[in-house]
């Protein structure tokens, strides 16, 4: 083996002999020199080094080798492969399916995480569906100045909802049955339901109001109402008579929303109650809990993304399509409070502009944690998570306009 | 890192159950190595000669998958990268993504310090504590070595955060570092035409150097030879292409390269990555986009997408405070340990000094981020109170509401448990705004009177002012 000498040792060596030149000097074999920081290297010694073995050493540089060619490599990453697969759903029937729904939606059929479209292109975008209530009910400024002229008449604010906001769906959330609110009765509860189909084309999905007692039997009228429109019910619930619920949406020909309070546990068990009961894994949609950014949204992140993970590795109980309540994310007081509470706070600005992206952030964190449904509010929000979960699903075969990154550093902004 | 069982670290540590790390066991502490709740540096004998080689060994192994890069000095120098999952909930993420905000070198002074300003005295109170960010970019627009010079200077001279040196030209980088040589700032950025250049510098003054390249092979050459010149602070940046299929390809650069270091244990390519969601204001012109509103919003959804997949580094231009807030509240609930338990103690907690026969009972649930929220608002405001926190196994007020975690039973059993008559005079209680359905049983099953509060405790102070003391008081 050949000894290793360092740039040093060689100039130690040509000061010592007061060399200036080196001439008729071959080196062979691998040459590595590595100049350490902090010697001062001689011009005279660079040209000998130059003269003598064809290194390029540039004379600017005081210290340092100078490679003179990138390693060669290629990345190289492995596909994701899963076992399962997350059912598919479609909600809203067509004449030919006995519904008079002029469009529907399918959500699921995952075989990858959201988006990953280098491991498995993702079958379906999510879908947005844009909340409609019974009733007037309070909401935040930012929100309330879009439905302020609908608010009281469900059919009007349906078709706004799809017409002015492009929603691919509506819910309607029958919230004045509740016994502590309006007590409205399921029958009429019903009629509104008919209003909404008739207002509008989309699939809908229709909401109690959470009452665990009233609800059953606000559902199951609901359900006859919409008879064969393949309505998403929401939804069944531990802690309330689900049967009467998954039976009046299996009479009806509706697909049912499985909902619990961000246990993974309580899911599969509530899912399994519904096999139980005969429902079709084509009619099942789960709900896992959305809170807030800020409020219990890491919890709702992780909750869906181990779900979502458990049911691609093959657990059957939990492959289904995902919805997510992201108007929740108008809880967060940030949203729509107009000053902080806290006195040491820096100032938080106009809330009207902080409400929509709580929402869109809420949203789209969700939407990569595994989220097809999304029931929002805001339509800024609602158009902007749609917008980049398009992007993201793959549906724009080119940059919607050709934005020079390379330059970013220097972008002049006014 | 490369172990996965207590018992494999357990083979090099001293054996001697010492107890110097605090555990009564080296075994107990091998464990906590291997959830990384404890640092090597903590047993001592490790780093006496005895033990010199199994230690070497052992920080190798327990080495992150990803690279652990340093930025800037002091106590404000901040770590990025060093990760181990690819998901939060197989163990937890470590580094917080560092929130980098621009500022540029043709700002006229007084604009720069106030941004300067703006950037480093923002703050946030989020479960129990001020959230700040992170770092600041430094954006050479004029490409003139010297004015980028005297703008790092003038920042240096105002704040010590962290800083990222921004420039594709060597010269203008090299100027700007020799201001702030003693800092360790981070260099941006070596790219497949200046690399040369730029491996020298970050050799030359020892910073930590980011790499760009949108193409993947080009990104993992200059990684390979960055770091087989002995320049291993390395941050890459795969490019941030704001909308369209850039911005699919962008998210699966982002994944595939994370996948690729931490779960086929790729070392050329494992070090943190760097997110540019500012790109989001460039338009094909180069001009500031008409609709500042909706360009905030999506930069703000750049950040997002990337503070979860996977960057650990990122630059950002708008410091309105509606984008601040929720970029920087993510970061936190991303980054939040999710070992740590979701509840709190139930029980009766005293704020400030109440007295039994004037001051308020608050209810509120067990669920942490609703406790720590409502104590904090009550702290911050000065209201001496009681608080009761009712078991509703860890679950918010709307949704224990909606699920019956909360009920008429629930308050009773928490009055009876904690024997709050014996501390509360007046027996009124003041429950949630959002449990306001549950006043009138509640009256019924415990015999108190109550009160519905505000729906957001932060509205607490203004309900005082009307509600409290009651005008009937018992």
């Amino acid at each position: 083996m050949p000894k290793e000498v360092t740039i040093a040792d060689i100039m130690r060596v040509l000061e010592e002999y007061d060399v200036v030149e080196l001439d008729d000097v071959r080196i062979e074999g691998d040459v590595e020199i590595e100049l350490s920081t902090g010697v001062a290297v001689p011009p005279s010694l660079i040209n000998a080094l130059q003269s003598s073995i064809g290194v390029q050493v540039s004379p600017e540089v005081t210290a340092g080798e100078r490679i003179e060619n990138l390693v060669e490599a290629k990345f190289e990453v492995a596909k994701a492969e899963w076992n399962g697969q997350i059912e598919e759903v479609t909600i809203g029937a067509s004449s030919s399916d006995g519904g008079t729904r002029e469009k529907t939606v399918t959500i699921g059929g995952e075989k990858s995480l959201p988006f990953y479209n280098f491991d498995y292109q993702m079958p379906h975008p999510p879908v947005i569906t844009v909340d409609c209530f019974d009733i007037s009910i309070p909401l935040a400024k930012a929100v309330r100045g879009h439905y302020q002229d609908v608010m009281e008449d469900p059919g009007e604010w349906a078709k706004k909802n799809v017409h002015e906001f492009g929603a691919d769906m509506v819910t309607i959330h029958l919230i004045s049955t509740d016994p502590l609110i309006k007590d409205t009765p399921a029958r009429e509860a019903a009629k509104t339901v008919e209003e909404v189909l008739q207002a509008v084309k989309v699939p809908i999905v229709i909401g109690g109001s959470g009452n665990p007692d009233k609800d059953p039997e606000v559902l199951e009228a609901a359900a006859e109402a919409a008879e064969g429109e393949r309505c998403l019910i929401a939804s069944a619930n531990l802690n309330m008579d689900y049967e009467r619920i998954a039976k009046a949406a299996q009479d009806y020909g509706h697909v049912i929303l499985s909902w619990t309070q961000l246990d993974i546990n309580a899911q599969k068990t509530l899912n399994r109650y519904l096999f139980k009961l005969g429902v079709p894994r084509g009619d099942i949609v789960i709900d896992p809990t959305t809170a807030a950014l800020g409020y219990g949204l890491d919890y709702a992140f992780t909750n869906i993304e181990r779900m979502r993970i458990s049911a691609l590795r093959g657990d059957a109980d939990l492959a289904f399509p995902i919805s997510c309540g992201i108007t929740n994310a108008w809880g967060a007081r940030e949203a729509w409070m107009k000053y902080s509470p806290i006195r040491e706070d820096s100032d938080w600005g106009p809330a009207v502009n902080r409400g929509p992206i709580y929402e869109i952030m809420t949203g789209l964190t969700l939407g990569i944690a595994g989220g097809d449904m999304f029931m929002m509010m805001h339509p800024e929000a609602a158009s902007a998570v749609k917008r980049v979960t398009q992007m993201l699903f793959g549906s724009e075969e080119t940059a919607d306009k050709e934005i020079m990154i390379k330059d970013w550093v220097k972008w002049k902004c006014k | 890192m490369k172990i996965s069982s207590p018992m494999e670290i357990w083979k090099y540590l001293p054996g001697t159950n010492c107890g110097k790390c605090g555990e009564k066991t080296c075994l107990a502490f091998a464990s906590l190595l291997k959830e990384r709740k404890k640092k090597l540096e903590d047993c001592p004998p490790l780093f006496e000669p005895e033990y010199a080689d199994k230690g070497k060994n052992l920080a190798e192994l327990l080495a992150p998958e990803v690279r652990e890069v340093e930025i800037g000095v002091g106590a404000r120098a901040m770590k990025i990268g060093g990760e181990d999952v690819m998901y939060r909930h197989e163990l937890t993420f470590f580094n917080r993504t560092a929130l980098t905000y621009d500022v540029w070198d043709t700002m006229n002074s007084e604009d720069l310090r106030e941004r300067i300003e703006r950037i480093t005295k923002w703050q946030k109170f989020y479960v129990g504590t001020f959230l700040n960010v992170d770092a600041i970019a430094v954006r050479s627009v004029s490409d003139d070595a010297r004015t980028f010079a005297e703008c790092v200077k003038a920042i240096s001279a105002q704040t010590d955060f962290p800083l990222v040196l921004c420039s594709f030209n060597a010269n203008v980088i090299e100027e700007g570092l020799k201001e702030v040589s003693d800092r360790n700032p981070l260099i941006y950025a070596a790219n497949e035409n200046n690399w040369k250049d730029f491996l020298d510098i970050a050799k030359r003054y020892e910073v930590p150097v980011t790499l760009f390249s949108p193409d993947l092979d080009m990104l993992n050459r200059l990684a390979l030879t960055f770091s087989s010149a002995g320049v291993e602070d390395l941050v890459l940046d795969p490019g941030t292409y704001p909308t369209g299929k850039g911005l699919e390809e962008t998210f699966s650069r982002f994944v595939r390269i994370r996948r690729a270091g931490i779960e086929e244990g790729n070392k050329g390519i494992a070090y943190p990555l760097m997110s540019v969601p500012l790109t989001a204001w460039i338009d094909g012109d180069g001009d500031k986009a008409e609709d500042a509103l909706s360009s905030s919003y999506w930069e703000g959804i750049i950040a997002d997408l990337f503070i979860i997949k996977y960057a650990d580094i990122m630059i950002l231009h708008s410091i309105e405070p509606h984008l601040l807030i929720p970029e920087r509240t993510l970061v936190a609930n991303l980054y939040t340990d999710p070992r740590r338990p979701v509840s709190v103690e139930p029980g009766l907690r005293e704020i400030g000094n109440p007295t039994a026969d004037e001051s308020p009972l608050f209810v509120t649930t067990n669920f942490a981020l609703t406790y720590y929220t409502v104590e904090s608002d009550l702290n911050s405001n000065k209201i001496d109170s009681y608080l009761m926190v009712v078991d509703t196994e860890g679950i918010g007020v709307e949704s224990a509401v909606a699920g019956g975690q909360l009920n008429a039973e629930s308050f009773k059993d928490t009055l009876e448990s904690f024997d709050v008559e014996s501390k509360v005079k007046h027996k009124t209680m003041v429950i949630p705004g959002l449990a306001a359905r549950l006043s009138g049983e509640t009256e019924d099953v415990t015999g108190w009177t109550v009160f519905v509060g505000p729906r957001d405790s932060g509205r607490i102070p203004g309900w005082m002012e009307s509600n409290w003391p009651p005008k009937n008081a018992h």
